[in-house]
């Protein structure tokens, strides 16, 4: 992991300086390293978009998980079942393509793609982590009078945690991965590395776009998966 | 003081609390039993209002819990289940902080009362406040359970199946422990249980329930003397009559002059136990700690109604 991390950087910091592992990839002396824009500022800016799209989702998924394990939201919860499932289902590319005329080109249209791609992970764990808590825990917390708010926050939501944990895991790696179609519609995102390598036939760049985007969803997902041990730790 | 009156639950039409009235003195320990579905435990759940009764009121100390909002009435109720129910991301202290932290006590304060719960179940403050509960066996967890219903000093007690999951040795302990820390304390204990020796050992007053009615509602010798019905002599069970008659008093309230041999039994040893040593040993008479004896006629005499 470290060592992979270390690569990620030094190869961001100075790409110029691993124009010799690319070079093999390349035909006719095209260039083995992208350099029409920076790759550590579409890096950023790719982590930037997924970042804000993660968010976003983890915040709707969790408000509508909440609101539909609530005595008066259950009869919402096929609606937002079918909301969530059906963000999954439809392409992202479709989403673009519908979302580009009312938005214009540029991040929009990516963020609502990536948006509504990761609804459904965190919706749905948020779910399972709501309602399959042990029932004596609930009794408790009843019992002793710890008012519908009080539960939330302090005991359904704590104990929930690791499995939410989990579903914002699936969506932050699968939105890194989708983003880079976004370049298709000019954000700024890795894929424009990628895009470039196919339209130029340039396997260095298709790689090396392919690389950078690999070795960061690796490391969220250890990422993630080293914060939901941690808050599971506790409690044994 | 707990007074039930005409209290009754329905669901869909269907009564699974019927009509059950009675009054558990300040102090002491009402023991339900009764087979699973007789209603015991949904009566015990109407009390905090857990379970919301059809019809009927539940006062506590001459106020009807019906004119109190269900979680803070829950407040100054404690109320401890089977497989105590601690919250597994909170540790021992915080746990038992719980209703505390709720009714805003200072903190200084809180920390006291941990502590000094944690000494009166025999657990060492210092060793076991930070402690997570999957730390603890089954026995502690089971301990502080009852030390979190308990934490913000409640007058009254809820229990259901407490020591439902201990294994036998730990739950014996468990039980002497409680009745010890209920006089203590004076708390007025409701518990539910469908093991009519923990009821005989607990109880100052048995109500046996079945289908959701109160059969009777008696003191153990009572019910066992003078079974209201052939339900409640069956739940005793008839070959037990005489051992749990006998497992209500102490040797020393029989203890006779007269002189024997061997190794006396404690003073508080009950005469179940004197029955047993009797038996095991081949002596017609066993030594009192503190004088006396207690023979085996007297104990033949003590065992039949």
């Amino acid at each position: 992991m470290a060592a992979a991390g270390l690569f990620l950087l030094a190869f961001l910091a100075s790409p110029g300086s691993f124009s010799w592992l690319f070079a093999p990839m390349t035909r006719n002396g095209a260039p083995a390293i992208y350099t029409q824009t920076p790759l550590w500022s579409l890096t950023l800016s790719h982590l930037t978009l997924v970042a804000v799209a993660v968010a976003a989702s983890t915040l709707v998924a969790l408000v509508l998980g909440v609101l539909v394990t609530r005595p008066s939201g259950r009869e919402f919860l096929p609606l937002a079942r079918t909301i969530t499932s059906v963000g999954q289902t439809f392409p992202p590319v479709a989403v673009l393509a519908l979302a580009v005329p009312v938005m214009g080109f540029g991040a929009g249209p990516t963020l609502v793609a990536l948006f509504l791609y990761g609804l459904l992970p965190v919706f749905e764990n948020t779910l399972a982590g709501l309602t399959n808590q042990p029932a004596q825990i609930r009794e408790a917390a009843r019992g002793m009078g710890l008012t519908p708010a009080q539960r939330l926050w302090q005991v359904d939501l704590p104990l929930a945690l690791p499995v939410i944990l989990t579903g914002m895991r699936l969506t932050a790696v699968i939105s890194l991965g989708t983003a880079t179609i976004g370049s298709t519609v000019a954000a700024r995102t890795l894929g424009e590395v990628i895009i470039a390598g196919l339209l130029s036939s340039n396997t260095a760049f298709v790689l090396q776009g392919g690389m950078v985007v690999g070795i960061i969803a690796v490391m969220i997902h250890e990422g993630f998966q080293a914060l939901a041990r941690l808050a599971s730790r506790r409690t044994g | 003081m707990i007074q039930i009156q005409h209290l009754t639950k329905r669901y869909d039409g269907k009564p699974v609390v019927d009509d059950v009235s009675l009054t558990v003195e300040r102090g002491q320990i009402a023991a339900l039993v009764g087979t699973s579905g007789s209603g015991k435990t949904t009566l015990l759940r109407m009390i905090n209002r857990l379970v919301m009764p059809t019809s009927g009121h539940v006062l506590i100390d001459g106020q009807d819990t019906g004119g109190i909002a269900p979680h803070l009435l829950r407040r100054r109720i404690g109320y401890a289940i089977q497989g105590h129910g601690l919250f597994p991301h909170r540790t021992v202290g915080q746990n038992i902080a719980t209703v505390p932290r709720l009714l805003r006590w200072p903190a200084d304060e809180i920390r006291a009362r941990v502590d000094e719960l944690l000494t009166l179940f025999q657990l060492d403050p210092d060793a076991f406040r930070d402690r997570m509960p999957h730390e603890l066996s089954g026995g502690q967890q089971q301990r502080i359970g009852v030390a979190r219903a308990l934490a913000a000093k409640p007058d009254v007690l809820l229990m259901d199946e407490p020591f439902g999951a201990l294994d036998p040795v730990i739950r014996a302990k468990a039980q002497a422990d409680l009745r010890q820390i209920q006089r203590q304390l004076g708390t007025t204990l409701v518990l539910v249980t469908h093991d009519m020796t923990e009821a005989i050992l607990l109880g100052d007053q048995i109500a046996v329930m079945d289908q959701g009615r109160l059969l009777q509602y008696a003191p153990p010798a009572e019910i066992l003397r003078a079974p209201a019905t052939p339900f409640v002599e069956a739940l005793i069970g008839p070959d037990m009559r005489p051992f749990h008659l006998l497992s209500l008093t102490p040797a020393f309230r029989i203890a006779t002059e007269g002189h024997a041999t061997g190794t006396p039994i404690p003073r508080d040893a009950t005469l179940r136990d004197a029955l047993a040593e009797c038996l095991w040993s081949g002596r017609d008479a066993l030594p009192v700690e503190g004088g006396g004896v207690v023979t085996l006629t007297a104990l033949r005499e003590r065992a039949a109604p």
